[in-house]
């Protein structure tokens, strides 16, 4: 028996593993998909700003409450991470809680902490599924937030249950074994583990059970713990808690310029230089450069930079920039989250594309158009509260501007009223129709 | 104003031999929108009371392409920009003072990739300086025990993480700074960034402008202070739309000064 649960055990480690990389390099392909961007300089700031954002949740604490219930639940995560090594030990050797003897009351401390930690996640979890479910709070309800994200919120919900429910009945067992005289753990005796909260809770609610009941009991529990751990992690590269991983890449390469800074486009700026050159010979063809002309902006999730695809991933849904947004708030189509899940929904269209049929495949569809409208982009004031709230530095802004190049300079298609403005400033140097020579007329007037 | 002040171009003053320490951008709405040109006028007030060696460029300025780049025509942004940097370098230009957010943004942030390289500040750091070199002092002024609340332009706070200079300067005036309830970087835009002053806004069910007049009008101040051209449109026509100009005065924060300053 010990042997063939080593076996179950090693090989859904394996394949539990395996299939996560599978998934995860497939996420990796496709945000390289993206274009260049150099996010390589100023090392330093970025391990600041990402242990302060990412590790420290700093802009979670904008709104104090859910920020702390959070943390409850990311900080068991993290800790709870620590005792899968003795399960990995155990489950490969067929031994019994190995570490117990040999750290001793650092042990129980350890467990203790954990379990501590996942009661507390426990509530966070209650009082997240009721905020989501019962009180209705706007950036949960709106039309972006239906089927599978709204289920999606849900479930790892469920699992976060599941799992605190795995680890107290796992260590709960074991206790109430050790209190009737039932020692499994290697080299350890005694009638208590001594953990904070399943010393109580294990005795009163099994105690009274016999010993072959609570040694199933126990393996439901540890067995149920590893399987939740490995349905967790498969779990995360299909939903929106993809986050817990990318969040810190994410924020380290976030932009650390001023956010009103939009950036220059080198091909642009190559054109007009050319212009505005006075040794240019104005008859010469312009030198055509090798290849496919680049586009102007962005129409596709591939003609977005490898950040802002970063960025689709990284995504929580959380909805703290649509909340923030002027445009959402006031009643307009555009939603800078709905904009940051398209860009994820089309870029997961486009990497299946490219595995069933290769890179060259064109469905016919794209980001600009069957995704987002153009309804959308032109209701965005650029006034950049979305990037200011989102807690993973995910900046929707610059989708939106790149989608809008697009739509400019390679369609043409811009409101009529922002056209006549575009032409006022070829023209006269001003978007408002005045002579460029009345500039200096208000220093006259009274 | 009474007494009309002579503003000094950069082409008159360099063919008189002198350079100017500072050089105002006006901006397009500083230079044509009726409102928008008493700001520029109180920020001349300014410049001219603490003697400061300004000059503008008068009719070589010309719009700095930041609505045509918000829009997403990116030729029509660098032709303007690399105009105006020529001119800009031409005349050497070391120093920039703007009472536009957007021009601001757009000068200090984005033209130096393209070869504009200068020290940029807006106006309400100018303002605070001043006031803390001592060279500007307030005695007088309308405002004595009146509220005041101030509306974060955001590509002055947010953008560039201006929110202390203009709340400084207005801590000056003898009256009451009060905060609306989302300020500084939870600040609401007024609703004309990103070129949509140039056009009707998309349908929805109401206008941003509305929203935010409403955070003013929560606040019973009796003056919201702006820092930007387009929030101070924006402001007024909220203000109007409530028909609240009896009770809510919409003023920059140069107008302020100008009106409260020793001369
Ligand atoms: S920048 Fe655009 S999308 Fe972002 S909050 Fe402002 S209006 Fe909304
Ligand atoms: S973009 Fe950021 S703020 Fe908006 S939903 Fe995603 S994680 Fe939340």
């Amino acid at each position: 028996m010990g042997m063939i649960a080593s076996i179950i055990f090693i090989v859904l480690t394996v394949v539990g593993t395996a299939w996560f990389g599978r998934n995860v390099m497939r996420i990796r392909k496709n945000i390289l998909l993206g274009k260049d961007l150099n996010r390589s300089d100023k090392k330093g700031e970025r391990w600041k700003t990402m242990i302060l954002v990412a590790l420290g949740q700093k802009k979670m604490f904008q709104r104090p409450i859910p920020a702390l219930l959070h943390f409850a639940i990311y900080a068991a995560f993290v800790i709870t991470q620590i005792e899968l090594i003795e399960i990995f030990v155990d489950g490969v050797s067929g031994s019994h809680r190995v570490f117990a003897s040999s750290l001793g009351g650092f042990y129980t401390f350890l467990i203790s902490f954990i379990e501590i930690l996942s009661v507390l996640a426990l509530v966070a979890t209650f009082v997240f599924l009721a905020r989501r479910n019962l009180l209705k709070i706007p950036r949960f309800h709106m039309s972006e937030m239906t089927g599978w994200p709204k289920l999606d919120g849900n479930i790892i919900l469920y699992l976060e249950i599941v799992l605190v429910l795995c680890i107290l009945t796992m260590n709960g067992a074991d206790e109430a074994l050790m209190n009737i005289g039932h020692s499994h753990a290697v080299g350890l005796t005694g009638d208590t583990y001594g953990f904070a909260v399943s010393s109580i809770v294990g005795p009163s609610v099994f105690g009274g059970m016999d010993v072959g009941s609570l040694e199933i009991l126990e393996r439901i529990g540890w067995w149920g713990h590893i399987i939740m751990v490995f349905t967790f992690l498969n779990y995360l590269p299909i939903s929106k808690h993809f986050h817990v991983l990318l969040a810190f890449p994410n924020v380290y390469y976030s932009n650390l310029k001023n956010k009103g800074q939009f950036s220059n486009m080198n091909s642009v700026k190559k054109e007009v230089e050319m212009m505005f050159d006075p040794n240019a010979d104005p008859y010469a063809a312009p030198a055509e450069p090798a290849g496919e002309p680049e586009r102007f902006g962005a129409k596709d999730v591939v003609d977005l930079t490898w950040k802002s695809l970063m960025d689709a991933y990284t995504c929580t849904e959380c909805g703290r920039c649509s909340s923030m947004c002027p445009a959402s708030q006031t009643g307009k189509k555009l939603s800078p989250r709905k904009i940051i899940m398209d860009t994820r929904d089309r870029l997961e269209e486009v990497g299946k594309n490219i595995r069933k049929h290769g890179k060259e495949h064109a469905d016919g569809k794209a980001l600009l158009g069957d995704y987002i409208t153009e309804e959308e982009l032109w209701a965005c004031t650029s006034c950049n509260a979305c990037v200011q709230a989102c807690p993973v530095n995910i900046d929707p802004l610059s989708i939106i501007i790149d989608l809008r190049r697009y739509l400019v300079m390679e369609e043409s298609k811009v409101p009529s009223e922002l056209a006549t403005m575009l032409t006022n400033i070829e023209n006269n140097g001003a978007p408002w129709q005045f002579s460029p020579m009345d500039r200096l007329k208000w220093a006259d007037e009274d | 104003m009474s007494e009309k002040i002579k503003v000094p171009t950069v082409a008159e003053m360099m063919a008189a031999g002198e350079v100017p320490d500072i050089l105002f951008w006006v901006g397009c709405a500083g230079s044509f929108d009726d409102r928008a040109k008493k700001i520029t006028k109180a920020v001349i007030k300014i410049l001219h009371g603490c003697k400061i060696k300004f000059a503008v460029l008068g009719t070589e300025e010309s719009c700095t392409g930041d609505p045509a780049k918000r829009a997403g025509n990116e030729f029509a942004f660098m032709m303007s920009a690399m105009q105006n940097i020529q001119v800009l370098n031409g005349f050497e230009i070391k120093k920039i003072v703007t009472a536009c957010p957007h021009c601001f943004n757009t000068i200090k942030n984005e033209y130096p990739e393209l070869g504009g390289k200068y020290e940029v500040i807006h106006h309400t750091q100018l303002i605070n300086g001043l006031i803390k070199e001592g060279k500007l002092s307030m005695s007088g002024g309308d405002f004595k025990g009146k509220k005041i609340t101030f509306h974060d332009p955001c590509y002055l706070g947010r953008a560039n993480d201006v929110y202390e200079a203009p709340r400084e300067v207005l801590q000056k005036l003898d009256a009451e700074l009060v905060e609306m309830k989302n300020c500084k970087a939870k600040g609401l835009c007024c609703g004309a960034g990103g070129a949509q002053m140039f056009k009707e806004a998309e349908k929805g069910d109401k206008e941003v402008n509305v929203k935010r007049t409403e955070d003013v009008l929560d606040t019973k101040s009796n003056i919201v202070a702006t820092g930007c051209p387009f929030c101070n449109t924006m402001m007024t026509d909220g203000i109007k739309h409530f028909n609240k100009e009896e009770d809510v005065e919409v003023l920059d924060v140069a107008e302020m000064i100008a009106n409260a300053m020793d001369l």
